[in-house]
């Protein structure tokens, strides 16, 4: 089912929390919401929902205006991140929930609605633990449930709040994994919201970058982690370190050296941004960035030193191999490779 | 040090990081032993001084036997009653704001502080034949004070607080989101209060339930000057114990006492055993 989310906008007691948003998803993808706190992000998906109504604009599956209906007409799974469950029904109950309210003329035999929810609890590894109590199983496993029960209602589209939010890191690895394998198999249009960026980029066909309410970016993980098209997606995906520079006739400089990188920025201040692990190291001679070693820690396999700039406040960290000699008060010189140039605000 | 483990098996008292188990427990022990069990023995043993069939006697006489009937009878109706518009009221103190919330709040309270006997006479004025409500009952064929239903009303009014301030709490800890899964899930509101939101408040229901019922069945002030007190339809157990005591006939009012005593601890006994499976299975408190 394509989703399709148009010039939405929401409103908390005159407070914004989204402006005018729009986002294509098309069916059977695999979307991640990503963003920090406070982003809008949670209300998007709630939005899709129907939990939420839009102060402005309409969101459609398929060609149908689902803003007209209610949520329990929209027919969305919706997982949420301390899992909801019914905590006086067995698991099995909490699984067929949903199709145990259907009106009697949609309603299966209670046979049958045994039989699919066992299938359900087979298909997320949970047979035997069919008359536990939520209670009685773990942070885990309650999400698997809660996952079940969204794909008991056969729903057009699947919503996750933050659904590994609450689990500690093993267990959120883990279920990383089975709900790729899930999607996979199941091919159910899926939308997670999440502020792990790792999650996100593990996880998602396509992640969409929110921050104040506003989307900005919407890509593949190759894209949101190369491409950064802003200096928020910059710092926030990934590590990034920042410069202040001048642009001066096509050409980056800092202080009274050009850097050796170019621009088609208009004259005047801007911010350069690089990953620290994305530099070339250089001799001082040519156009280049050249600094002091003022710190220097071992992170995994290679180094990362923070260098003091001739000619600029700010200091900067880039990655250098374990073995290379620099050490503190060294000088050492580098350019990136890859990088961006933003105006300053 | 392994065999001495083995051996070690149960214990009555267990090393535990919080001290002071023996002497807390002591004076547990020793507080209700002076406060509700001594005094509570001290009846049995006086009613013991009528012998068995004297005791027995006391026991089928009709008029013990109504008065019983008509006392553990107008109690449990009260506190089913109670249970319903407890539940209501809780509900919309918890799940409404607006304005005079909490002067709401604090009349639910009213029927604890009041001096019983002040609602009795306030609810008989109200409820005889010539008062506010008796008067449009009336030619309706309905009498209510000096009947059961008098005493029913009664014990409404002294059971209410206890339903909901037991209730209230439990239903503020309801989460939100429990309500928006069942509605994702398609269900209505209708079904969302019966199958999701009611049941999980089941256990604080009953304790609501068991309070009312036992502050019912124990009350006298308020009652008595509603209910008319007729021999047989509309006296109630307590005032039958006050009767046999103002004549001096002691051992007869412990007797009556003994058997709402037995009667009366033997259902909080089981409504407590189905609480204490109730919480167990649901997983409250862990």
């Amino acid at each position: 089912m394509d989703v399709r989310v148009s010039g939405v906008r929401k409103e908390f007691d005159r407070f914004p929390a989204l402006h005018d948003v729009s986002l294509d998803i098309n069916s059977g993808e695999l979307i991640a919401l990503l963003g920090p706190s406070g982003s809008g992000k949670t209300t998007l998906l709630r939005l899709i929902a129907g939990l939420e109504t839009p102060t402005d604009g309409k969101v459609f599956f398929g060609d149908e205006d689902a803003s007209l209906k209610s949520v329990q007409e929209r027919n969305v799974g919706f997982v949420f991140q301390h899992y909801a469950l019914f905590r006086h029904m067995t698991v099995i109950d909490n699984v067929g929930f949903g199709l145990k309210v259907r009106p009697s003329n949609t309603r299966p035999s209670t046979d049958e609605i045994r039989r699919r929810s066992s299938e359900l609890l087979d298909f997320v590894q949970l047979s035997g633990l069919e008359k536990r109590y939520p209670a009685q199983l773990s942070g885990g496993q309650r999400q698997r449930v809660a996952l079940a029960r969204a794909m008991a209602i056969e729903p057009r589209i699947l919503l996750l709040d933050e659904p590994f939010g609450a689990l500690d890191a093993k267990v959120r690895k883990e279920l990383r994994r089975w709900l790729r394998e899930i999607h996979d198999k199941t091919k159910h249009t899926t939308v997670f919201v999440t502020h792990d960026q790792d999650e996100a980029l593990e996880l998602a066909d396509r992640v969409v970058v929110m921050s104040q309410g506003r989307i900005e970016q919407i890509g593949t993980p190759d894209e949101v982690y190369d491409k950064p098209n802003s200096p928020f997606v910059y710092s926030f995906i990934g590590e990034s370190s920042t410069l202040g520079v001048r642009v001066e006739n096509g050409e980056l400089w800092l202080a009274d050296r050009p850097i050796g990188l170019k621009s088609e920025l208009p004259n005047g201040d801007a911010s350069l941004y690089f990953r620290p692990h994305d530099v070339e190291i250089v001799d001082g001679s040519q156009a280049c960035i050249a600094g002091t070693v003022v710190a220097s820690r071992r992170v995994g396999a290679t180094r990362r030193v923070e260098l003091d700039l001739r000619g600029s406040a700010d200091r900067v960290e880039i990655g250098i191999t374990a073995d290379h000699p620099a050490t503190e008060m060294s000088g050492i010189a580098f350019r990136p490779k890859h990088w961006r140039v933003f105006p300053k605000n | 040090m392994i065999s001495n483990f083995a051996k070690a098996g149960w214990r009555f008292k267990r090393p535990s990081v919080i001290p002071g188990f023996g002497l807390t427990l002591g004076f547990t022990l020793a507080y209700l032993a002076l406060i509700v069990l001594i005094p509570l023995a001290g009846l049995v043993w006086r009613s013991a001084s009528l012998g068995f069939t004297g005791f027995w006697n006391v026991a089928v006489d009709p008029r013990t036997v109504n008065a019983l009937k008509i006392s553990f009878g107008t109690s449990f109706v009260a506190a089913l009653v109670n249970v319903f518009f407890g539940v209501i009221v809780a509900w919309v103190l918890v799940r409404y704001r607006f304005p005079g919330r909490r002067i709401v709040d604090a009349i639910v309270d009213l029927p604890f502080a009041l001096p019983t006997a002040v609602a009795g006479i306030a609810l008989t004025s109200l409820y005889a034949r010539n008062g506010w409500i008796g008067h449009l009952l009336e030619p309706l064929g309905i009498k209510v004070a000096f009947t059961p239903i008098g005493i029913t009303i009664a014990l409404i009014f002294v059971g209410l607080p206890f339903v909901v301030r037991t209730v209230q709490p439990v239903m503020e800890e309801i989460r939100k989101e429990v309500e928006e899964a069942a509605a994702t899930l398609g269900a209505n509101r209708f079904q969302t209060i019966t199958q999701v939101l009611l049941p999980g408040l089941q256990p604080a229901i009953l304790t609501g339930f068991a309070l009312a019922f036992a502050r019912a069945v124990g009350e006298y002030g308020s009652v008595i000057f509603i209910a008319g007190n007729l021999p047989y339809v509309s006296e109630i157990a307590p005032l039958l114990i006050v009767i046999r005591l103002e004549e001096f006939d002691y051992a007869g009012a412990t007797a009556i006492a003994t058997i709402m005593l037995l009667i009366s601890f033997f259902m909080l006994f089981v409504i407590n055993l189905i609480q204490a499976w109730s919480r167990r299975r649901y997983g409250y408190g862990t």
